[in-house]
């Protein structure tokens, strides 16, 4: 039949969603007006109003698009989906700008703990989640929900499964961000590290997390790429984790339909434990497995060069998936929980060099025969030193997993510097080359408006890097230094307060390199603005020489 | 306790270690099998032949 006589009808999957949204929001409307916890009953709110506006925007967007669903393919190429994509890409620029900013507010609160003028909603102890889950999940998960969608179509040769469904991915993501937030700054937390947000939030992530899957597997199951790529499979290994991880971790009962509180099942060290097996596991599979899938994908890409070693690669997945769900007991030494699951938690830390150093010797020896262009190209020079970083973070990380050295480092500030080695170093400087390839790639520009700004942005950030981590190694090793010595008398020599008066000039220091950081990525989210609303005939000049080839977007 | 305890590090030191050196090997294998050769450095070409 011909499109244009196809009469328009609605499709079952727009009615369902539409019938559960409405019925979601009645029901949100109900909690709200029923709990008397004024933080829960705000969320309950908030849903409701977000339920009518999906609402509304699914009326909308049925009565805008035209009767035929878009074509998987035109003139036989594929008809990729990018908007999803594009989306996912401005809210990381948002929520890394966001994150980054508390993170900076934060390390000023520690230098000088007036700023937090007495209010509760400035208090650290509820800003300090709003920065990590700010950073890790909704910078770093939108960079992943962005490129893992890129990714998958590119290499799988096929469209972006579904038509809703990556939209209530990426929407349902943030709204979920939006959930977590606003919750910390209120209170309402269920007190573990990295997985603060209560039932109902988790819940809900629970339902985007699965859609996500679905979609990420049905992309690749219709493909016309005979093989599945590596970055497809470091994007599903981190996709499945994560979902297990935040399942085990969050069965809790709560309190009440009309209450944000809740109680774990775990009791003891056994909540302890599923805690850091989830805790470590965030770090391996969020943080670094979905972030390898970038490496695998746009290095190569970037500089124009195969994969280093296709095998390595394959060996590199395996053994990091196998290696990295063991490791968790390292944050537990010297705990209630017993002896051996500490050693082998360590064992397993140490074992993790391998496949750490594989995957990094793959991603920088891809650039054999292209090592000039480091030269030229600071979004190469970016992607790369993201892979040196996290060489440096991986090499430290299975140290500071020995017992005999984690006496020394743990609850210091050295665990802190060590995490944004890589967390700077190794995921934002990834995901900052990642964006600036992906934002020209997706706006159909021919390079960036400017890379002398991307050289400015490299170089303020890679400066507060160092300046951070290595304030933290000084301050760290000092605070866990004196908090081990002893008078001749047996005696503590220093009270905490000592410690604390002693790392004050580290605090500055570190702020003054979050400030600087900060600053870098400030100067990308301009450059990226300025890409985006650039005509084509502006591409400047003087950038000539650096460009790579042109790369068609969709 | 002591029991299970003993139980669960006998099987960790020989069926688990057994397991993870099996399927290490088998990885080895697969990546380095002659015949995959052709396959994986097409794959590793991949991101840069698309349409």
């Amino acid at each position: 039949m011909d499109s244009a006589t196809l009469k328009k009808s609605m499709t079952v999957s727009e009615m369902a969603l539409m019938v559960i949204f409405g019925c979601l929001a009645f029901l949100c409307l109900f909690i709200a007006g029923k709990s008397d916890e004024p933080g829960y009953a705000f969320h309950a709110g908030l849903s409701a109003i977000a339920s009518a506006a999906a609402v509304f925007f699914l009326f909308n967007r049925y009565f805008d698009r035209p009767a035929a669903s878009p074509p998987l393919e035109i003139n036989g190429k594929p008809n990729y989906n990018m908007a999803p994509v594009k989306f996912a890409t401005i809210a990381a620029l948002f929520w890394g700008v966001a994150g980054m900013t508390a993170g900076l507010w934060l390390a000023l609160e520690l230098a000088f703990p007036g700023l937090n003028f007495d209010q509760s909603w400035l208090n650290f102890g509820r800003l300090r989640p709003l920065h990590t889950s700010a950073v890790i999940f909704a910078f770093g998960g939108n960079v992943l929900i962005g490129t893992s969608f890129y990714v998958v179509q590119r290499t799988c040769r096929a469209r972006l499964a579904g038509q809703l469904a990556p939209w209530f991915v990426v929407i349902g993501y943030q709204f979920f961000i939006v959930i977590a937030a606003t919750g910390y700054l209120l209170g309402i937390t269920q007190s573990k590290e990295y997985a603060e947000p209560e039932w109902y939030a988790d819940l809900w992530l629970t339902v985007v997390w699965v859609a996500y899957l679905l979609v990420f597997l049905a992309t690749i199951w219709r493909r016309k790429e005979p093989h599945i790529f590596v970055a497809n499979w470091f994007y599903l290994a981190f996709i499945v984790t994560i979902a297990v991880l935040h399942l085990g971790n969050n069965i809790a009962v709560p309190v009440s339909l009309f209450s944000g509180k809740s109680y774990i099942v775990w009791a003891g060290v056994q909540d302890a434990m599923f805690q850091w097996w989830y805790g470590h596991n965030a770090v391996g599979f969020f943080l670094t497995a979905g972030f390898l899938a970038i490496m695998y994908y746009f290095i190569p890409k970037r500089a124009d060069r195969p994969i280093y070693s296709y095998r390595l690669s394959i060996i590199h997945f395996w053994a990091l998936i196998f290696i990295y769900i063991w490791a968790g007991p390292h944050h537990l030494h010297y705990t209630a929980l017993p002896d051996w699951a500490q050693t082998l938690g360590m064992t397993f830390s140490i074992m993790l060099w391998m496949p750490s150093w594989g995957g990094m010797i793959n991603g920088m020896m891809t650039l054999s025969g292209a090592w000039d262009k480091l030269r030229t190209d600071p979004v190469l020079r970016m992607l790369v030193v993201s892979v040196a970083f996290y060489g440096m973070a991986t090499f430290e990380g299975p140290l500071m997993s020995v017992k005999a050295v984690n006496a020394l480092s743990h609850y210091t500030d050295w665990t802190i510097g060590h995490v944004h080695s890589g967390a700077l170093g190794w995921v934002a400087f990834v995901s900052f080359g990642a964006i600036y390839c992906l934002v020209p790639w997706l706006w159909n520009k021919r390079e960036l408006y400017s890379l002398k700004l991307v050289n400015w942005h490299f170089w303020i950030s890679t400066i507060g890097i160092v300046l951070y981590i290595t304030a933290m190694w000084v301050s760290g090793i000092l605070q866990g230094l004196m908090w081990r010595s002893y008078t001749a008398l047996g005696y503590l020599e220093y009270s905490f307060i000592e410690t604390v008066a002693a790392m004050h000039p580290f605090y500055v220091i570190r702020a003054l390199g979050g400030g600087l950081f900060l600053a870098g990525t400030l100067i990308m989210v301009f450059n990226v603005w300025m890409t985006i609303r650039m005509r084509e005939d502006l591409a400047t000049a003087d950038d000539a020489g650096t460009r790579p080839v042109l790369q068609p977007a969709e | 306790m002591q029991q299970t305890y003993l139980w669960l590090a006998n099987f960790a030191q020989s069926i688990g270690m057994l397991y993870f050196i099996g399927i290490f090997l088998a990885v080895v294998v697969y990546a380095f099998w002659p015949g995959n050769r052709d396959r994986f450095e097409a794959a590793a070409r991949l991101p840069l032949s698309e349409d």
